[in-house]
């Protein structure tokens, strides 16, 4: 009797501690359909932060519950995020690589009252819909603002002409680029608009509208992947190099994992991102090596893989600063003002808008060793996303 | 399908000796009276509610999948009208409540609801008049398009919509002035979603078991046959999409209220193809075929997706691909062949 009550306590005892160390993470993505791709990069990047992090993680332990959120369609991720608030009972949210997922899911985070860390959805405005949201992915303006400086300043460009694919992030980053260009002394004098997200159109008609404006840069947003491919082969099919106009864009056009697969025609083009797996800083060596150890020496990080392995660096901050209890207010205080050495380069979370200050690099598309890769040929330190700080639209506080 | 001269199974004795004791006049005085399984969905889904009080965000969707499934099941599984484009009616009803409850205009949910009815009634009987003047691959490849036409407009007019990123926020107010929609419990929403389920599959089963509903079957079984005893063929089907398409929308705008939430998920082919599944798979042309294949699916893909969030989908398309090999005419069907065989029941076309 006395035994089964020392066991039993001894069980009681354990199972208490392991409450307190333990932090569970509800973790909504598309692990399936057209985003399983993206998906695996956040979920490597938060797996590989835990895996060469173990130090910094002690003594906790974290749990990470995943969760499919299947389609952009908001409802599906809402039920996964509703059940892992009430059925998991977890400590913090985190992922959703769709902007529609985490504005469906804003109401749930808000009334959930849980810290909730985005590490894709970069619609601008997302983290001002529920105070429980910080952002260690990026915004569109980061990189378009960003290069409508840098192509009136560092490019010495006067005019350019836009083309995006018709969805929101393509007219976000031709918001931002339009009103970073024009502040800084340039004209945009034409937008075109590239067809929709879901297939890729004949680029042809649009880079010829293009090259008949005769604008020193052709600034393109497209979704990565085939898009962009087709939009560089389009670019040199066209003569548009040789007839002088520079094709620009934000560095989704040049995902790393998308590189390669454009050929010889990407040399040459510029982008404007907050990073590449070509970084030169010890951060992202360290990083870039323990991911190709890892994946396979073929596989390479992203954009995404960083927003995850930021996020999960985030989400052991607050729990070291909370002890271990992920106190929702605690939690967030400690995340505001939060400095870390990331592979993209130092990073902040921005106290007022609990979205990300990061450094954005002007990159150039080399050929190096029978490779494509990218060389940073500028640097914009500390960037804000613009939008909030200039309170366009939908950023402005409510 | 029966042809010309063949007398189909079900139809009324017309020819023949028209006396009322003979089986199939009898078995047609009976077909609508109600069984005594026919409580059994509402009973499980009242235990529901009580059983598993945190998945009643699941079970709401659930819910409305089955009423978007019985509006299908009223159009095709009935009538035998062929649509790949359903999602456009259950996305004009969720677009019709998300955008006047956002821009501030009307927000009571229940005239909501009735006013999502209305819209996709009247989406309805425009694309029906036009669409069901042809027939098979040809009307599927239209519905079709009428849904890909609604979706890319959704998505244009982005100052209104809100295009691909959707209307968040619905400011919803409390059903009744009372019961409010909590976002993290979901327990209003799911009674909601039940009583409009039941007073819609209430109407469609008086509608199917009336005259017009025997017109449907007929047209679906021989459309020869019934232009030939003098039918109004295209009215009745035009009628019938018409009807199809409100219940739809009302699905729609249940969908948009009890996530406060709409975008261009609500319209496009994805949720047409996967409700078209669901009826398949649960069996059409049975009333509860709606019930079985939704409860079915969403069973299956929620909980496999929770054990294996990378690779569920392997699991559902081989439980699709073996009932799809076996099971013919979806779960019911294969029910009822197995109760036929033991006797139980008679065979209900």
């Amino acid at each position: 009797m006395f035994k089964k009550f020392v066991l039993a306590s001894a069980v009681v005892a354990a199972t208490g501690m392991a409450q307190a160390q333990e932090v569970k993470v509800g973790v909504v993505l598309p692990y399936t359909g057209i985003g399983a791709e993206f998906a695996q990069q956040i979920d490597r990047g938060m797996e590989l932060y835990l895996k060469l992090n173990a130090d910094k993680v002690k003594p906790y332990t974290m749990k990470l519950i995943k969760r499919d959120a299947k389609n952009p369609g908001g409802a599906d991720a809402k039920v996964a995020v509703q059940e892992l608030l009430t059925q998991d009972k977890v400590d913090v949210l985190a992922g959703w690589v769709y902007s529609p997922n985490a504005i469906a899911s804003a109401p749930i985070v808000a009334a959930g009252n849980k810290l909730s860390v985005l590490m894709n959805a970069g619609t601008a405005h997302i983290t001002n819909m529920a105070p429980q949201y910080v952002r260690t992915a990026f915004s569109m303006w980061h990189s378009g603002y960003a290069m409508g400086e840098a192509a009136a300043r560092q490019l010495k460009a006067k005019t350019a002409v836009v083309g995006y694919t018709d969805f929101p992030p393509g007219k976000d980053s031709l918001a931002a680029f339009k009103k970073g260009f024009e502040a800084s002394g340039g004209k945009v004098i034409d937008e075109i608009p590239m067809g929709g997200a879901g297939a890729v159109p004949d680029m042809t008609p649009f880079f010829q509208r293009a090259k008949d404006k005769k604008p020193d840069v052709f600034y393109v947003f497209v979704p990565a992947g085939d898009h962009a491919a087709a939009a560089v082969k389009t670019y040199g099919a066209l003569g548009m190099k040789a007839a002088g106009i520079k094709l620009i864009g934000p560095g989704d056009i040049t995902q790393d994992t998308k590189l390669q697969a454009m050929g010889p025609a990407a040399v040459g083009l510029i982008t404007m991102h907050h990073y590449n797996a070509d970084l030169q800083n010890a951060e992202n060596k360290r990083f870039v090596a323990a991911w190709k150890k890892e994946y396979g020496a073929e596989s390479t990080p992203d954009f995404m893989a960083v927003g995850g392995y930021d996020g999960m660096a985030a989400i052991v901050h607050a729990a070291q600063a909370t002890k271990g209890k992920m106190d929702t207010a605690a939690a967030l205080a400690s995340l505001k003002g939060w400095k870390f050495a990331s592979p993209r380069g130092p990073i902040m979370i921005d106290p007022q808008t609990r979205d990300i200050v990061m450094n954005e690099y002007l990159s150039e598309v080399v050929m190096k060793d029978g490779k494509l890769a990218q060389k940073v040929i500028g640097k914009i330190d500390a960037v804000k996303d613009e939008c909030k700080a200039q309170k366009i639209g939908p950023c402005a506080p409510k | 399908m029966t042809t010309l001269g063949s007398a189909p199974t079900a139809a009324p004795a017309a020819h023949g000796t028209p006396a009322v004791d003979h089986p199939a006049a009898h078995a047609l005085a009976r077909r609508h009276r109600l069984r005594w399984w026919e409580p059994l969905p509402w009973i499980l889904a009242l235990a529901f509610y009580f059983t598993f009080p945190n998945y009643l965000g699941f079970g709401t969707e659930l819910l409305i999948t089955i009423l978007f499934a019985l509006s299908l099941d009223l159009a095709l599984g009935y009538a035998g009208i062929i649509t790949l484009g359903h999602a456009a009616f259950f996305g004009v009803g969720a677009y019709t409540v998300g955008l006047l409850a956002f821009h501030g205009l009307w927000n009571e949910p229940i005239s909501s609801l009735m006013l999502a009815a209305i819209v996709a009634g009247i989406v309805g009987v425009v694309s029906g008049l036009v669409l069901l003047r042809t027939q098979g691959l040809t009307l599927l490849m239209l519905t079709l398009c009428t849904m890909a036409l609604l979706e890319e407009g959704a998505n244009m007019a982005h100052d209104l919509t809100g295009g691909f990123d959707g209307l968040p926020s619905l400011p919803i107010p409390p059903l009744f002035g009372f019961f409010e929609f909590n976002p993290l419990f979901a327990n209003t929403q799911y009674l909601y979603a039940l009583a409009v389920l039941l007073v819609c599959f209430v109407y469609v089963r008086t509608l199917v078991y009336s005259p017009f509903g025997q017109s449907l079957t007929g047209i679906r079984e021989n459309i020869l046959r019934m232009h030939a005893v003098g039918s109004p063929v295209r009215a009745r089907l035009v009628t019938c999409y018409t009807i199809s398409a409100a219940i739809a929308g009302v699905a729609g705008g249940l969908w948009a209220q009890t996530n406060a939430y709409v975008n261009l998920g609500s319209l496009g082919l994805d949720r047409a193809a996967t409700i078209l599944i669901v009826l398949i798979l649960g069996g059409h042309g049975r009333l509860y075929g709606a019930f079985v294949g939704a409860v079915a699916y969403a069973v299956l893909s929620h909980f496999l997706a929770r054990i294996y969030p990378t690779a569920w989908q392997l699991g559902l398309g081989l439980a699709l691909v073996i009932i799809a090999l076996f099971a013919r005419n979806g779960i019911l069907g294969v029910a009822a062949a197995l109760g036929r065989r033991l006797g139980i029941g008679r065979a209900t076309p």
